[in-house]
């Protein structure tokens, strides 16, 4: 009884963030439109994408191999088990000590290794320019991302995400070493998601798209799982960010419904605000050209080694 | 019969079977007679080795035979670290000699290959199993020369000759870098066996690391000394690359844990100071011309190198921890780099068992001439996905495990008060992370040049799958990666008497956390759960499937590619495996490698091609073997004029010598009088 | 001295080695003067601060300075004079982006070293701000060397008084702080004034736009 009770936050916890997925690509969609004062697509429009998607029937390419069937499905898995260990209303669920960051990166970087295979499959050039460009960013962005793992793991004492909001709860402050961690975790997740300045995700042109590319050959379900995919890894960086550098609201370990049902209203604030600060940022700069992204990268990279520099030569930076 | 006895035994075996092999005529039967008997032999020494590091409490179990030099004799033993490198080297030999039974048959030239295979097996043995200076130095440099004989076996090939050349040069330089190191160790008294040295205090303890990182360095790999690791590894039999790139390199990994972390005292707080940047530069640089090749089988070998760096980082972790009485840190750093060097032998002999298979089925080991080889050999090509999956460090297998460890052993560093580690782990982290993602990013060119897209030649339309023996060797590997993913915890428990016997500290009992998860200082802290992440990923991809196709749709059409809708019949619009690197080079190339590209762009009207010419060139090469081979060169031409003397030159160069020795003795005597 | 005050003033102090970081990515002459802008704001905040954690209110004339002088001022007038001289807008940068980052970089990791260690008795919220002060110095010295364009060396100069300033604030109850950081500015002042003057009258034939565009023929 007790096991079920304590099972039901963290499967609400995996269903929310499958829901909301959709629903936050949605709104930064539209308050882009908004921006560039066009009424824009309705909330739930993508979500009526989705189902359409699902419907159709797959058309794929003559010497498609099992890889290219399957490839979608494990992205999708990876990803959404990624997504689902973060803590999004509260910390402290039941698999929370699951949640290592390290091990958060290596499934983002796992699903992008089958993402890159599946875009070299049908052996087409577009594939090829998707996937070879990916794996450029993601030399520079993976290493960022581990630096900054590290300097947040360096003040927190741990590596396991609910220990790291809990410290950040109740130990939190303004410290260098966070701010640069910041900096360079937004520099990542604009990378990392396809967002501008590092790729367009709204065109098909081929100077100008990486994701796009790589699932250039993908049609029906396994493009509505890839979308669905896309969409969750937004929503686990927005939710990292949130649960990182800015936790309050978050229910502590062992609360009752009450404190969830804030953790989760705060949840949905942070989501808004981070949906509508990308829209904003997206429509306020433009898109870099591909050589110049490793310099961008790069940034982050050495912002997540300048906070990790400063957290080994002292303890209070 | 004792241990040490039982694993003794399997030298003479070893050395028995090609004499064996003779007693048959014809070499289809010789072949899967000598192959069988290496199989046979190594899983038995693999029993001995597991039964010693898993189940007995009594460190060591030793043997001295009246062989050799008669007033030292030859001193044998089995310690926890020697029992855990003999499972690896019977390991790897195993699954090579299994998989041998079915690529051997292949062989053009069998005669060359067949005598020096289990010698080659025999000479690894002993050097795990020696104990003394004498033994392990001659077992070494047997080592060296059977592996020299496998990568000369089809010497036809220019380039396979100089890479042996190249291969015995450095062999010889580093068995005599060891000869010193064992010389210093030895002292004024002359104690070879391993015994006396562990109780003596050494003069020089700095200098026999610096002489240990030259000989086993240039063994395993280490930059600047790795120049013959890509060379020779890939001129060698398949079975025979993954052996030295499996196994032999962990051989030279075991001489220096021995050397360093038992023979040698305790370590002085410089010792890491060394270590560690020299390993993080092996790392990066050997991925990053690991990416620049498009011969698969070289750019498995460079990438050996990089994973050498991967374990030296944690055994430069466990010496500064060390140094600094901090045993708990020093164990999990040497667990993480023990555990990498199973893991490595392991997806590295899977990886090279593949590209084999490839160089069997289609004749050429070049990506540029592959593709589309996922189709014709399906097995393989599982196989060697899980290979690429598991070297890239992603969860849930077996190489994010070790990776993981290391980065919590990085993460736990800053209590070292070192400055210069201070400064130096940050980087090394970077440089580790670094790697890392230049590895998936490697092995996605390999596999996707290899085995997807559409074949760029005919040999690559017609190739034929594996055999059954290769077949199983590389599902037992992948099956052994997913394992080692999932419940690591065991290994991490076998490894304790190990990391207990050479720190003094070990990692908490892993088999006593709940869920089978690993934590590697305390729960609170940091835990990884592979089963948990394997069972979720499954669950959600399995569910996703399931109810996609029962409330949607699950309709499939076969069509011509989209490809925007231009689609281009040519395979040669593909990518290729220099295209792939291309972004790579830019980025890292004009720093690591001065790479310079140039196009031949022929003016409008003109019919010829256009050519892009990329120029690499190896820093390390240009710098350091270059101007001494040059300069040996020189000096072996100038002093050639010594052949050509007359007599009574030749007297007057005796006679000058003899008073030249005589006016020094004179010096040291009026000096020290 | 309370927790949320020494991160504060390591948040401001942090902030000014980011923006020179920024300041050595910069390619684009305006860009630069912006973020020269920025660093001069940040540094005016953080002396600011450290007046109203060391209740030394001359500190606030010192900041005062700085953001009006140096955010304000210098920038607006770096601006019109290359607007109307026709400077070239791309800086050249020697030996690339990446490696001066990574150099720039461990020039952080020496100053952190050296002044850590030499200060190791001191207050801990003076030496780290210290070491942090000599950090913008550096890499104001390294973004001198790099360039070639003679406006991004002045503003490299700059950059790195700013950090000499920002020191000279860290350590308490150092004299004359403010009469010093007027004379360094009226000092960087003249230099920015002589060397465009010394450009003006060397080159004033080239520079001209109008001279330029009557040799394309696009002017009668």
């Amino acid at each position: 009884m007790v096991l079920i009770l304590d099972l039901i936050p963290q499967g609400v916890q995996m269903a929310l963030v499958l829901i909301l997925a959709p629903l936050l690509l949605g709104f930064t969609r539209r308050v882009k439109a908004r921006l560039l004062r066009r009424r824009g697509p309705p909330l739930l429009q993508v979500y009526r994408d989705l189902l359409r998607l699902i419907r159709k029937e797959v058309v794929i390419a003559q010497n498609a191999s099992w890889l290219f069937r399957s490839g979608p499905y494990l992205i999708f898995a990876a990803t959404w088990v990624a997504a689902a260990l973060v803590p999004t209303f509260a910390t402290g669920l039941y698999f929370s000590w699951t949640a290592d960051l390290i091990a958060i990166t290596a499934l983002l970087g796992s699903a992008r290794f089958f993402l890159a295979l599946v875009g070299m499959d049908i052996g087409t050039s577009f594939g090829g320019i998707g996937a070879s460009r990916e794996m450029m960013f993601a030399s520079l962005a993976e290493p960022a991302m581990i630096m900054i793992v590290f300097t947040v793991a360096l003040l927190a004492g741990s590596t396991q995400l609910s220990e790291v909001a809990d410290f950040m709860l109740t130990h939190g402050s303004l410290r260098v070493s966070l701010g640069l961690a910041l900096v360079g975790l937004i520099i990542v997740a604009l990378a990392e998601n396809a967002r501008i300045p590092v790729d367009n995700p709204a065109t098909h042109l081929e100077l100008t798209m990486v994701h796009e590319a790589m699932v250039l050959e993908y049609s029906g379900r396994h493009l509505a799982v890839l979308e669905v995919a896309a969409a969750l890894k937004l929503l686990l960086y927005i939710s990292l960010i949130a649960c990182i550098f800015f936790p309050w609201g978050l229910a502590p370990t062992g609360s009752g419904p009450a404190a969830y049902a804030i953790g989760a209203v705060s949840y949905a604030g942070k989501l808004v605000a981070g949906g509508f600060l990308l829209a904003l940022f997206e429509t306020s700069i433009a898109k870099m050209r591909v050589f110049r992204v490793p310099d961008f990268l790069g940034i982050a990279l050495m912002l997540g080694l300048l906070g990790m520099l400063l957290l080994f030569v002292s303890r209070s930076f | 019969m004792t241990p040490v006895i039982a694993a003794l035994w399997s030298i003479p075996a070893l050395l028995g079977v090609p004499l064996l092999a003779l007693a048959t005529r014809q070499w289809p039967t010789a072949t899967r007679l000598v192959y069988g008997a290496c199989l046979a032999i190594c899983l038995a020494v693999l029993a001995v080795a597991l039964t010693q590091l898993l189940t007995t409490e009594s460190p060591a179990s030793s043997l001295r035979l009246p062989l050799g030099l008669p007033w030292i004799g030859a001193h044998f033993r089995i310690d926890f670290l020697s029992a855990f490198f003999l499972a690896i080297v019977n390991l790897g030999g195993g699954a090579a000699s299994l998989y041998a039974l079915g690529y051997g048959e292949h062989d053009v030239s069998p005669g060359r290959v067949l005598p020096f295979y289990p010698a080659f097996l025999a000479g690894m043995n002993l050097v795990i199993l020696a104990d003394d200076a004498f033994s392990f130095l001659f077992a070494w440099e047997f080592m060296s020369l059977t592996s020299w004989a496998l990568v000369m076996a089809h010497h036809e090939d220019p380039d396979n000759r100089r890479a042996g050349y190249i291969y015995i040069v450095m062999a010889s330089f580093g068995t005599l870098a060891l000869l010193l190191a064992f010389g210093l160790l030895a002292g004024p008294a002359g104690s070879y066996a391993f015994d006396e040295m562990r109780g003596a205090t050494c003069a020089q303890p700095g200098l026999v690391l610096i002489l240990v990182l030259l000989g086993a360095g240039s063994k395993a790999g280490l930059v600047p000394l790795h120049v013959w690791l890509p060379l020779a590894h890939p001129a060698a039999p398949s079975h025979v690359s993954a052996l030295m790139s499996g196994v032999m390199t962990k051989v030279a990994v075991y001489g220096f844990i021995r050397i360093i972390f038992d023979l040698n005292g305790a370590p002085a707080w410089w010792w890491s100071i060394v270590v560690i940047p020299l390993a993080g530069a092996t790392c990066v640089l050997g991925v990053l011309s690991a990416l620049m090749q498009h011969d698969l089988k070289r750019l498995l070998a460079y990438h050996t190198v990089e994973n050498i760096g991967i374990i030296f980082i944690g055994l430069g972790l466990a010496l500064a921890f060390a140094a600094h009485n901090m045993p708990a840190p020093a164990a999990l750093a040497l667990t993480a780099a023990l555990f990498h060097v199973f893991n490595h032998s392991i997806f590295k002999s899977l990886l090279f068992f593949g590209a084999g298979a490839v160089l069997t089925a289609t004749g050429e080991r070049d990506m540029e001439h592959l593709g589309g080889l996922i189709h014709r050999m399906p097995l393989t090509a599982f196989a060697f996905l899980t290979g690429c999956v598991a070297i890239s460090a992603l969860p849930p297998l077996n190489g994010f495990v070790s990776e993981w460890l290391t980065f919590q052993a990085i993460l736990l560093s800053p209590i070292l008060p070192s400055w210069g580690l201070k400064l130096i782990v940050p980087a090394v982290g970077a440089m580790l992370a670094l790697s890392a993602a230049l590895a998936a990013a490697c092995f996605v060119k390999a596999f996707g040049v290899t085995f997807l897209g559409r074949p760029r030649t005919p040999v690559a339309e017609e190739a034929q799958e594996a055999d059954n023996a290769s077949l199983a060797a590389m599902f037992a590997f992948a099956a052994l990666c997913l394992i080692a993913g999932i419940i690591p915890g065991f290994i991490i428990d076998g490894l304790a008497p190990v990391a207990q016997g050479l720190v003094g500290g070990r990692m908490p009992v892993q088999s006593a956390i709940p869920w089978l998860s690993i934590v590697p200082v305390a729960e609170s802290r940091s835990s990884y759960n592979g089963l948990l992440v394997f069972g979720f990923i499954a669950m959600s991809a399995l569910a996703a499937v399931e109810i996609i196709h029962r409330f949607a749709s699950r309709a499939v059409r076969r069509g011509p590619a989209w490809d925007c809708g231009f689609p281009d019949s040519r395979p040669q619009t593909q990518y290729t495996a220099d295209s792939f690197a291309q972004p790579i080079r830019r980025v890292f190339g004009e720093v690591a490698f001065l790479a310079r590209e140039e196009v031949d762009m022929p003016p409008p009207g003109d019919v010829r091609p256009a050519r892009i010419t990329v120029t690499l060139r190896d820093l390390a090469w240009d710098s350091i073997y270059a101007p001494i081979a040059g300069g040996t060169g020189y000096a072996a031409d100038k002093l050639n004029y010594l052949q050509f003397l007359t007599i009574r030159q030749f007297l007057s160069v005796v006679f000058v010598a003899l008073i030249l020795l005589l006016v020094i003795l004179m010096f040291a005597m009026l000096v020290w009088s | 001295m309370d927790r949320t005050a020494i991160d504060v003033a390591h948040m401001l102090a942090g902030g000014m080695v980011l923006v020179s970081f920024m300041l050595l990515y910069q390619d684009r002459m305006f860009g630069l003067l912006n973020v020269f802008a920025l660093h001069a704001f940040v540094l005016s905040l953080s002396v600011a601060w450290q007046a109203y954690i060391q209740n030394a209110p001359h500190l606030f004339i010192t900041a005062f300075i700085a953001l009006v002088l140096k955010a304000i001022i210098i920038p607006v007038a770096l601006h019109r004079v290359v607007v109307r001289l026709g400077i070239h807008r791309t800086i050249e940068i020697i030996g690339g982006i990446g490696p001066t980052m990574l150099f720039g970089i461990g020039l952080v990791a020496l100053s952190m070293v050296v002044m850590l260690r030499a200060t190791a008795t001191a207050d801990p919220l003076a030496r780290e701000d210290l070491a942090f002060a000599l950090s913008v110095v550096l890499l104001g010295l390294l973004m001198m060397v790099t360039r070639r364009n003679a406006v991004s060396q002045i503003v490299g100069f700059m950059s790195l008084e700013n950090g000499l300033i920002l020191a000279a604030t860290g350590a308490k109850g150092m004299p004359l702080v403010v009469e010093i950081s007027v004379a360094f500015s009226v000092l960087v002042a003249f230099i920015v004034i002589g060397v465009f003057l010394f450009r003006i009258r060397e080159r004033f034939d080239t520079v001209d736009v109008e001279a330029i565009d009557e040799a394309r023929g696009e002017r009668l």
